[in-house]
């Protein structure tokens, strides 16, 4: 066990780990940050992206000892109290069916539209084909996607 | 499943009439309430509660909390239901509560299963919707002394023609003092005056789902709860011999490793399969704890079970006569006499349902002997029985909440991780959240039957269709509880199979024995996965054979328009639990989506090489579904540009919800199709997670999928199932259009 000080949606956070502990566990059992979701725990699904210094990362395959200086985001801290534009076009698309991916999927979406504010068909299939949604609401993350990058 | 024995209210002629300026109608009214009637007899005694029944209460502060007693899994039921209530009430859905209904018997019928909750729930909820209604309406009238046919209840308030108005927070406590009225008075609003039946309404729970604060089973948080992860023997339900958890126990954070039994072989729905639990102080200890395990495992009752050799035999045993479940005419000399027979075998594999939230549960059981659940369930009935069962406790000191289901599909019907979070709750002294990995849920699923299915129809002379062999083979789910459950009950051949529509003289279909061998259960559309896939792709053939078009050869083979007569020609015969006089099987419904998608999807145009559009239209679940598939096929990768579907669905409740149902079907049906399959090998099943039990993503789903509803006044009926049957053949007649390749084996493999 070791005691590591992490940077979460701006805050700063004290946890006790052992240094193989994935990001997932530490938010959601340690923290209680629940939004962010376990779906297989091999980064085979995406449900449980988060941003690490703004990049979008499976955090059941990221673990703590690396996480040092590093600045992590959760669906929780992604508005800033606010809804950001993607959450947004979500709810104006009515995307989610059961919700559980969804999360995993805003994270994801997010991350392609800050670095390709206009993605085209190809560059959504490309960043969004780590996330499953057993739902099926891919058309509609598509349509949100492309809503959002008029938004913002 | 049970019989529905709920009556059926007949809505009256819809009016075509349609308030398209509704959204901003009930806005205006909203701004109108607070700017001019602030203090008028908006709210009354806070204390007060107006619950004429167990699905709703009014506050005196007006606030209305609606009931919603079935649970949600991504159909938006926790929004339909209530929103229901909602509009019988004229209640302003802004000030609406939710709260989720606990399993009590109170509620009636709580198993969210077989795409039937709409179905049953709309005349009651009405019911109790315009009951509330009218008893405000007389609150008001007693009021101001007047009669109640001069009140009308408005958006959250009662109207009097002079122009006057209480608001339903005012009459909360007089409502309530008042008796019940008689079933006879209450008046159903006409339905050109609803307020969101048939309108767009988004999921109440929408901004909690993309804000992350939206409570799924895997999020309950109950204090010092620990995290149990449970090792299970590969072979399904089979023991173990010995184990050592001596570096099990040295992980940090373990604190407990017990052995729960193992039930055997067959087990049931609801028993735990056994193993060894491993209780951690967080769910990374709880795993790592169990990797740490060794174990010795007993060989188990289906231990020669492999997947692959067990579909041959079946496909085998299909050539054979089979046990005769409908019969008309004589097959034998029609197909003899015929001068043409196609021939065709289709497979199916075992599939899992893998919802994106595995299974899980929380559960509390205390030294004054009661148990507290929280978990993701469909059933919170049948959970509360099986835990109150398992822990030999009375039903009364069991409380089951439902948390929001991350995807479900007929999984979490089943209550068997819920009782193996009590008994470990029991067992440890303490709350337990009980997690399944993804490779838990994907090794010990109830899976869907895999089916080997034989079919030979025979076309004479005069180009018609004379005679239809069809023959179904797959593990039945009883053979998970009946040992003696081994062959295809007829309400599963009733998906699909037994009543299939053409007018066709000579007809049978046959099954025969195939005991199951791994946990079966149901996955969405059940049956109607094998069936519709065997004959909507065969039908595709016999119109080829008969040099017609696909759409054409349909409509020819339903005949005349009518109510085809299922109850005398077969025993037995399951409309999905209702009676089929009720909701019958008429072929102009049928006809009308065919037409509908045929009109709709440009049915017949020119597509570019590798391209192709397939068709299928298949009733399930009471509700009508044609489809119409394009793929585009390049280097044996298949693309699906665009899906059109049409469903009659009777009146179409919730609009947006039921094109999303068929958004999700379609990308549900294309992993069937396209990837999906589970291989058991030595009684263990091989796949464990998402890089070999393969689902389909984006690129994969859909790119388009247009929803036609039809506009229907008939009454309402499910759509969470129905869009997954009539996709897979239309896919796959897609893929032979644009491949040259007939599909008879799921998932398919392109030369
Ligand atoms: S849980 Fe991390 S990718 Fe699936
Ligand atoms: S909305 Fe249910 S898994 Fe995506």
């Amino acid at each position: 066990m070791a005691s590591y000080t992490l940077k979460i949606n701006n805050q700063l956070h004290e946890v006790e780990a052992t240094p193989d502990m994935p990001l997932l566990w530490v938010l959601r059992d340690l923290l209680g940050l629940t939004g962010t979701k376990y779906g297989c725990g091999k980064a085979l699904c995406g449900t449980c992206t988060v941003h690490v210094d703004g990049l979008p990362m499976r955090s059941c395959i990221v673990t703590i000892d690396g996480l040092a200086d590093k600045s992590i985001t959760t669906i929780e801290g992604l508005g800033d109290n606010k809804l950001h534009p993607v959450q947004k076009a979500w709810m104006e698309e009515d995307v989610p069916q059961c919700g559980y991916c969804q999360s995993g999927q805003i994270m994801s979406a997010v991350a392609l539209l800050e670095s390709n504010p206009n993605p085209s068909d190809e560059d959504i299939d490309a960043a969004m084909a780590g996330n499953i949604c057993r739902c099926g609401t891919y058309v509609r993350i598509r349509r949100a996607i492309k809503k959002a990058a008029k938004l913002s | 499943m049970e019989k529905n024995n709920t009556s059926i209210y007949k809505p009256g002629r819809r009016d075509f009439l349609k308030n398209t300026a509704l959204g901003s109608g009930a806005f205006l009214l909203g701004i109108q309430m607070s700017c001019t009637d602030r203090n008028k007899f908006l709210t009354g005694n806070p204390d007060a509660t107006f619950a004429p029944n167990v699905y709703m209460s009014i506050s005196g502060t007006g606030e209305v909390t609606l009931i919603a007693h079935r649970s949600e899994m991504g159909t938006g039921i926790r929004t339909s239901l209530p929103l229901i209530m909602a509009d019988e009430l004229e209640a302003d859905w802004t000030k609406v509560k939710l709260e989720q209904a606990i399993g009590d018997a109170k509620y009636g019928d709580q198993n969210t299963d077989g795409s039937y909750s709409v179905r049953m729930f709309y005349p009651q909820l009405r019911k109790a919707g315009a009951t509330a209604r009218l008893m405000l309406e007389q609150a008001a009238a007693n009021e101001w002394g007047v009669d109640v046919s001069e009140c009308t209840a408005k958006n959250h308030q009662v109207h009097h023609t002079s122009g006057k108005s209480f608001g339903y927070g005012y009459l909360a406590e007089k409502a309530a003092a008042l008796p019940v009225p008689d079933e006879s008075q209450i008046k159903l609003k006409d339905p050109k005056d609803f307020k969101y039946i048939t309108k767009k309404t988004s999921i109440y729970d929408l901004e909690d789902i993309v804000t992350g604060k939206a409570g799924f089973g895997m999020d309950v948080e109950i204090p010092n709860a620990k995290v149990a992860v449970i090792r299970r023997n590969p072979e399904a339900g089979a023991g173990i011999k010995s184990y050592n958890a001596d570096a099990a126990l040295s992980v940090p954070g373990v604190q407990k490793i017990y052995q729960m039994d193992a039930p055997g072989f067959p087990m049931g729905y609801e028993r735990p399969l056994g193993g060894i639990v491993v209780i951690a102080d967080h769910s990374w200890a709880a795993i790592k704890g169990r990797d740490a395990l060794s174990i010795e495992w007993d060989r188990g009752a289906n231990h020669d079970y492999n997947s692959a050799d067990y579909i041959g035999d079946m496909s085998g045993l299909t050539k054979k006569n089979g046990s005769i479940k409908r019969e008309q005419g004589q097959i034998k000399k029609a197909l003899a006499g015929a001068t043409q027979v196609i021939e065709q075998d289709y497979r199916i594999p075992h599939f899992s349902h893998a919802p994106m939230e595995p299974p899980c549960a929380t559960a509390h059981f205390k030294e004054d002997g009661t148990c507290k659940i929280w978990a993701p369930v469909q059933d919170p009935q049948w959970t509360h029985r099986a835990v109150a069962g398992a822990l030999e406790i009375e039903p009364e000191k069991v409380t089951v909440n439902v948390t929001l289901l991350g995807g479900a599909f007929g999984r979490k019907s089943k209550p068997d991780f819920v009782v193996e979070a009590a008994l470990a709750s029991r067992e440890y002294g303490g709350p337990i959240k009980l997690l399944w990995t993804r490779e838990d849920d994907i090794q010990f699923d109830f899976y869907h039957f895999s089916c080997a299915q034989h079919m030979k129809v025979g076309i004479n002379a005069d180009n018609k269709v004379i005679a239809w062999l069809h023959r179904s083979i797959f593990p039945p789910i009883a053979g998970t509880a009946d040992p003696n459950g081994k062959q295809a009950s007829t309400f599963e051949l009733c998906m699909g199979m037994l009543d299939m529509p053409f007018d066709i003289e000579n007809v049978s279909c046959e099954t025969n024995e195939a005991p199951a061998k791994i946990r079966i259960g149901w996955l969405r559309s059940v049956a109607n996965i094998n069936h519709a896939f065997a004959v909507g792709c065969m039908i595709d053939q016999v119109a080829e054979a008969r040099n017609m078009d696909p759409v054409d050869n349909m409509l020819d083979l339903l005949g005349p328009d009518r109510n085809i007569d299922f109850g005398s020609m077969v025993d037995g015969f399951w409309n999905y639990n209702e009676p089929i006089e009720n909701f019958p099987w008429s072929t102009a419904r049928f006809k009308n989506v065919i037409n509908t998608v045929k009109e709709k999807s440009g049915w017949g145009k020119d597509l570019p090489q590798g391209r192709g559009i397939g068709f299928a239209a298949h009733r399930s679940f009471l509700t009508y579904v044609a489809c119409a598939v394009e793929v585009e096929v390049d280097e044996g990768e298949i693309k699906i540009p665009m899906v059109h579907f049409a469903v009659d669905c009777g009146v179409a409740v919730n609009p947006e919800r039921i094109k999303s149902q068929f958004e999700g079907g379609a990308a549900f049906g294309a992993s069937l199709v396209l990837m999906s399959k589970i291989t058991v090998e030595n009684g263990a099943v091989v796949q464990d997670n998402f890089d070999n039990y393969l689902v389909a993503r984006i690129q994969h789903a859909p790119y388009e999928t247009e929803v036609h509803i039809i506009d229907s006044q008939e009454k309402p009926t499910g759509v969470g199932e129905p869009p997954v049957p009539p996709f897979i053949p239309a896919l796959c007649n897609a893929i032979y259009q644009a491949t040259g390749q007939r599909i008879t084996e799921l998932p398919i493999k392109l030369a």
